[in-house]
């Protein structure tokens, strides 16, 4: 059962189209990223959701409710914000309470409800403490408390843990998928945080400029990006690319420089190849030393830079004069200035067209 | 090498670095930077406190004694007469009963003048700031405009207007007239501070179904004390010190106690009272001067709260 529906949702500020005309339909239960550069109209989106913007156009549906018109607390939903949000002069029960209180709910009812939520999230002991005497781990926890005991449909973050130190962000991360778990509700997330997106979302959208690049699920969109714009922005280190010519004689292949890579095992979406592409092939596809040799297309390329990360390291090299990263494993004896031989099956690479930048 | 059981990251001793200075560098107590610093704060403090000095002194000593003409000198006879006389029996034209009349005008005006300003520029500040209405900018650029315009401009016309409401020469139209005056700044400086007010804080209420009267007596108010002690210390001072206002659109028996200050100090008739006048005007200037120290610390806080984004 669709739970979220959003219909040409169009939002203009003046002449000015932050979002145009977007389409999704969210599944019951199904956790959704919005994933985007800053200034794609993510949050701006999620906001329009929420019913904190007023749209220009189009109709959203909330648990099969048209809500296009409803005040925020009419929703369904509960919010939860970069800053946390609390109110600063209200204790941990106090603002749990707020909204409940706002509806006019009975005292026992609300003392219920912030006893569920508390044990969920294990903050009892913080209930009568003010949220200037939390860390910020424990105010985002209260902040979800406080969308969590209005017993809503739908859960909208924006970037909740943006504000927080890698540590705590790794294990807030685990925690809300936990809590989607155990909740089941619907949840949107606005993230700008591609690995945050990768390990939490059923589905992610990409957006850029208050469009929607792909919408599909998170194994898709690494693996099979519809675009160069969504094949660059995901992935860290990102995707190697080589403009080159594309010739389809007797067996097709890309040609840059004096390279030639054969892509007769390269799953292409159409008949109608143009001449110029782009090939994309992500740094950990590409193997190196004696298993570049099994591969079907393999190369000498020399070693530039070599960043050790401690898991892996990751490998700078020249090919045929351009830039190409790959990613080999921390034990890894390759030095600067060394040649050595790398290779890659084009079945995992990704070919665009080079003017519409579109998925061949 | 990092040792496994000391965690000594040391290299072993190498020559010649050992010697030189170490740890905090030594702070001189008389350098020319310090003499700089204090010898102007001293200077400011002097030029400021000697006036008062001079006052309180002189509003101890006898008429005898302030005749002999030594301004700086400390009463050889303290008295405290001319405090007496000045809040109690003083005269200002027909009437003599000091200045304790005017300070029960000033207190009826500024109460309600100050808390009717106040709430009325919290809510347009809160209004303004968090709830983009049409015509906001424009309804926010009167206002700021307002604040420009000269009042002795405004004087006459306002002196009709009162006229026609029936209210001129009353207590409540000085507090009408305060009231309507203390507007932009007011408006002007809750604006600002309740833009700083995180956005999100007002997007979370609103989620949780507060609404606008909600959001700011739940949400906005208890944030913003500081802010509120600045107002009424602009407000509390601004409207005791007026005169103008005062003097035009008050009649005798209603003057505030700034209009009967002066109608005392600058009487032509008699001989001139050095020491009440003093004590007058300290007794007037009092008020504002406890609000400064009572509420020294919240103001600054405030101020520097309020800066923050224009």
């Amino acid at each position: 059962m669709t739970s979220v529906s959003i219909r040409d949702l169009t939002l203009k500020f003046g002449s000015l189209e932050i979002l145009k005309s977007l389409n999704i339909d969210i599944d019951e239960g199904e956790f959704l990223v919005l994933l985007g550069p800053s200034g794609c109209g993510k949050s701006t989106l999620l906001n329009c959701i929420a019913g904190l913007l007023d749209i220009s156009d189009g109709q959203i549906f909330i648990g099969g409710n048209n809500v296009t018109w409803s005040q925020p607390s009419e929703r369904g939903i509960g919010m939860v914000f970069q800053s946390y949000a609390l109110y600063p002069q209200m204790s941990v029960e106090g603002n749990l309470a707020f909204g409940l209180k706002n509806a006019r709910m009975p005292k026992d009812e609300i003392a219920k409800r912030i006893a569920r939520a508390a044990e969920v999230l294990q903050i009892e002991p913080l209930l009568k403490r003010k949220p200037a005497q939390l860390s910020g781990g424990q105010r985002q926890r209260v902040a979800i408390g406080r969308a969590l005991v209005r017993d809503v449909d739908v859960f909208l973050f924006d970037e909740p843990l943006s504000n927080l130190d890698a540590k705590l962000r790794a294990e807030l991360r685990v925690e809300i998928k936990r809590l989607h778990h155990r909740l089941k509700n619907t949840m949107i997330y606005v993230t700008h945080d591609q690995i945050e997106a990768l390990t939490l979302a059923d589905r992610i959208a990409i957006m850029r400029n208050g469009i929607i690049q792909q919408l599909d699920t998170p194994n898709e969109i690494y693996n099979r990006p519809v675009n160069l714009y969504v094949a660059g922005f995901m992935g860290s280190p990102g995707m190697n690319f080589v403009e080159g010519e594309l010739s389809h004689h007797s067996e097709a292949a890309l040609n840059f420089g004096s390279t030639k890579v054969p892509l007769g095992r390269y799953p292409f979406a159409s008949d109608d190849r143009p001449g110029k592409a782009i090939f994309g092939i992500r740094p950990e596809h590409v193997s190196c030393g004696a298993a570049a040799s099994d591969e079907p297309f393999s190369v000498d390329v020399e070693i530039e830079v070599v960043e050790p990360m401690g898991a892996d390291t990751l490998v700078w090299a020249v090919l045929d004069g351009r830039e190409f990263r790959f990613r080999v494993d921390g034990q890894s004896e390759l030095r600067a200035g060394q040649t050595t031989r790398i290779g890659f099956d084009p079945a995992k690479a990704s070919i665009f067209d080079a003017q519409t930048e579109l998925r061949l | 090498m990092t040792e496994v059981t000391t965690l000594d990251t040391r290299l072993a001793a190498s020559p010649g670095m050992v010697d030189g200075p170490r740890g905090a560098k030594p702070k001189r107590a008389i350098s020319p930077r310090n003499v700089f610093i204090y010898g102007t704060l001293l200077l400011f403090s002097v030029y400021y406190l000697l006036p008062l000095y001079v006052m309180i002194v002189t509003s101890l000593k006898g008429m005898p004694e302030i005749r002999l003409g030594n301004i700086f000198a400390p009463p050889v006879e303290i008295t405290f007469e001319p405090w007496v006389k000045a809040w109690a029996t003083a005269c200002t034209g027909l009437n003599c009963e000091g200045l304790s009349r005017g300070f029960w005008n000033s207190v009826q005006i500024t109460v309600p003048s100050v808390v009717l300003s106040i709430a009325i520029a919290s809510v347009n500040g809160y209004a303004l700031a968090n709830w983009r209405f049409k015509g906001a900018d424009v309804f926010f650029t009167i206002l700021i405009f307002g604040a420009f315009i000269p009042y002795q401009v405004m004087l006459y016309p306002i002196v009709i207007l009162l006229r026609e409401l029936g209210i001129y020469g009353t207590l409540w139209g000085l507090i009408l007239v305060h009231t309507i005056f203390g507007m932009p700044i007011l408006t002007l400086l809750f604006r600002n501070y309740f833009t700083t007010v995180p956005q999100e804080l007002f997007k979370a209420a609103r989620v949780d179904g507060a609404g606008f009267w909600g959001i700011y007596f739940k949400i906005m108010l208890p944030m913003s004390l500081p802010i509120f002690v600045v107002a009424i210390i602009i407000q509390i001072t601004g409207i005791w010190n007026d005169f103008l206002f005062g003097v035009v659109y008050t009649k005798p028996d209603v003057y505030p106690m700034t209009v009967q200050l002066n109608n005392i100090v600058n009487s032509v008739q008699g001989v001139k009272e050095y020491n009440v006048n003093m004590a007058a005007t300290i007794i007037t200037g009092l008020v504002p001067l406890f609000i400064y120290f009572v509420s020294g610390k919240l103001f600054v806080r405030g101020i520097a709260a309020g800066a923050v984004k224009g």
